[in-house]
């Protein structure tokens, strides 16, 4: 296993931020843990990278102990936490020679694994980081999680904030990194990162509602979606609500997804029901389940 | 009634020395509408949404808000308009009650007026049992649901929301949105930034900025048909696709930045 935790525990205070979390990473596996801000992902982190000693229970990453073993674990992995905390005041190409001196390499050691990331803000590299846009911010932490060649890479909510255009390129770059055998444990709270990933585990309020691959996860759905639109959304959503057979109501882009409590659902029924309070143009299609529509039916 | 328009810019534009945030664009909301405004981040969005809210003087152009000008009347503007950000929203250290009676007052509202807002705000929102409680000990979803309805408080005209979904769990986004359709469906007019593309799906029309111009603006429906794809996440990724490295830009871009 590249990372491992088992019945881990953490508490600040009265606040149970994480509670009983158990999974395993794979070498060279990408690993997401999705979930929305208050779910406990920034704790396994740091518990995970050494900065935080949990209150129960045990944890390896690359084979060490993350309390008795802390600084082979410094060595060995790389980390990119949700706020940017390189040093503003140094240029891009001074950060990048600063965590490479620490870490006892040089900027040319390991230069090809940098390479497809860095050649995108070496124009700038005499630019301070404070300066820097925010996708550039992003690519030079990056740079610098990576320059020590880490066997695990940590990336806490690295896309939050992103536009899609910086995201997918943001994910083209995790998986051109997969490649070269580094074991990727990385979170996000957008729902459809999570078919990027090899497994996912996704998690809300300090605890794990399910760990698998998006596909398992996905076609574990328990029941029959629907995707129903017509002219008044507000309305729609009210009447369905309403529907004395619901048993869920999500709205989703153009259309809403309903379930009915009974297995014997006749879309007809609805479509006169919905005509019958006066909505127009309306349209019922059963559909596939996507990772969102499983984490709302596990958190429930 | 919803032939109404309570946006009206026309040619707006912002430079910041000789680089240029916001060029040129055009474009009317109608009361009611909920309106997208999305764009990469540094696209300009923040630059142009603080010239419509009053706190940011373009360089050239025309916009009314709420039948107000940007240039001359910026102070009935944002007496007239509701604002909610992921970034500010409550005050952490007051209590549900203390930061609604604070909006409140801020807003101009008579103390009665207040009280009654306050009241039928929070039985709506099922907030009587920690309306003592401070602000910054909600969890994130109430914060966010609290900070949209204190946006409403003066039945402004138009609310802006700058990405008001930011980190929020599915299920509280989706009642997010419910709110926002109930707010539309009685007259407000939304105009919303957001980062997730299953949102600009839900809005009436959408506009993408692309580099200062508006590049594209529809329904979500006749945009996805003329980009030839299936989703507005597919829309956004032909449209936004800027050349990589981005070129340096000048401050109007640091707003949108992290």
């Amino acid at each position: 296993m590249s990372i491992s935790l088992s019945n881990i525990s953490k508490s600040y205070k009265k606040v149970k931020a994480v509670q009983d979390i158990s999974f395993d990473v794979n070498p060279g596996e990408l690993f997401g843990l999705i979930g929305p801000d208050g779910a406990g992902k920034t704790t396994i982190f740091r518990i995970l990278t050494t900065l935080l000693i949990p209150d129960e229970g045990n944890a390896t990453v690359a084979g060490f102990d993350v309390v008795k073993d802390y600084k082979a674990i410094r060595n060995s992995v790389g980390y990119m936490p949700g706020r940017f905390s390189l040093y503003q005041d140094l240029t891009v190409e001074e950060n990048l020679t600063f965590f490479a001196t620490i870490f006892g390499t040089t900027i040319e050691e390991n230069y090809d694994l940098i390479e497809d990331i860095y050649v995108q803000i070496e124009p700038f590299k005499n630019r301070r980081a404070g300066k820097l846009s925010g996708g550039m911010k992003q690519k030079l932490a990056l740079s610098c999680a990576l320059i020590h060649k880490p066997k695990v890479l940590f990336l806490d909510e690295p896309t939050t904030g992103v536009d899609p255009v910086s995201r997918k390129e943001f994910w083209e770059m995790l998986k051109r990194l997969q490649k070269k055998g580094i074991t990727i444990l990385v979170s996000t709270p957008y729902m459809d990162e999570a078919a990027l990933c090899d497994r996912i585990a996704l998690i809300q309020g300090g605890e794990i509602l399910e760990i698998d691959t998006p596909e398992a996860i996905v076609s574990q759905f328990p029941k029959t979606i629907y995707n129903v639109g017509a002219d008044n959304m507000y309305k729609l959503i009210q009447l369905l609500q309403q529907y004395e057979h619901v048993y869920s109501v999500f709205p989703f882009g153009e259309f809403v997804h309903y379930t009915d409590k009974r297995d014997s659902f006749e879309m007809a029924n609805l479509q006169s029901y919905l005509e019958k309070e006066g909505l127009t143009a309306i349209h019922i299609e059963s559909t596939k389940a996507n990772i969102e529509d499983a984490f709302m039916e596990l958190a429930r | 009634m919803k032939e109404e328009n309570v946006i009206e810019v026309n040619q707006l534009t912002k430079t910041f020395g000789d680089f240029t945030a916001v060029n040129a664009i055009s474009f009317e909301v109608k009361k009611g509408e909920i309106f997208g405004f999305l764009g990469a981040n540094g696209a300009g969005k923040t630059t142009a949404m603080k010239m419509l809210i009053g706190i940011s003087k373009p360089s050239s152009g025309e916009a009314t808000v709420a039948g107000f000008d940007v240039y001359s009347q910026p102070e009935s503007i944002k007496k007239n308009i509701g604002y909610m950000s992921q970034k500010f929203a409550l005050y952490d250290d007051l209590t549900v009650k203390e930061n609604i009676t604070f909006f409140g007052g801020i807003y101009g509202l008579p103390r009665k007026k207040i009280r009654e807002k306050r009241e039928q705000l929070i039985s709506e929102l099922g907030l009587e049992n920690i309306s003592n409680k401070l602000v910054g000990s909600l969890p994130l979803g109430w914060k966010q649901k609290l900070s949209f309805s204190v946006s409403l408080l003066h039945d402004p005209k138009i609310v802006f929301l700058d990405e008001p979904t930011g980190g929020v769990d599915p299920i509280t986004r989706r009642q997010f949105w419910e709110m926002i359709y109930k707010a539309a469906d009685q007259g407000t007019t939304i105009f919303v930034t957001t980062h997730y593309m299953d949102e600009a799906e839900y809005c009436d029309r959408v506009s993408i900025m692309v580099e200062g111009k508006i590049e594209a603006l529809d329904t979500p429906k006749k945009l996805k048909e003329q980009f030839k794809v299936d989703s507005m996440n597919d829309v956004f990724l032909k449209l936004a696709r800027i050349p990589s490295p981005t070129l340096p830009k000048g401050k109007g871009e640091n707003a949108d930045c992290n």
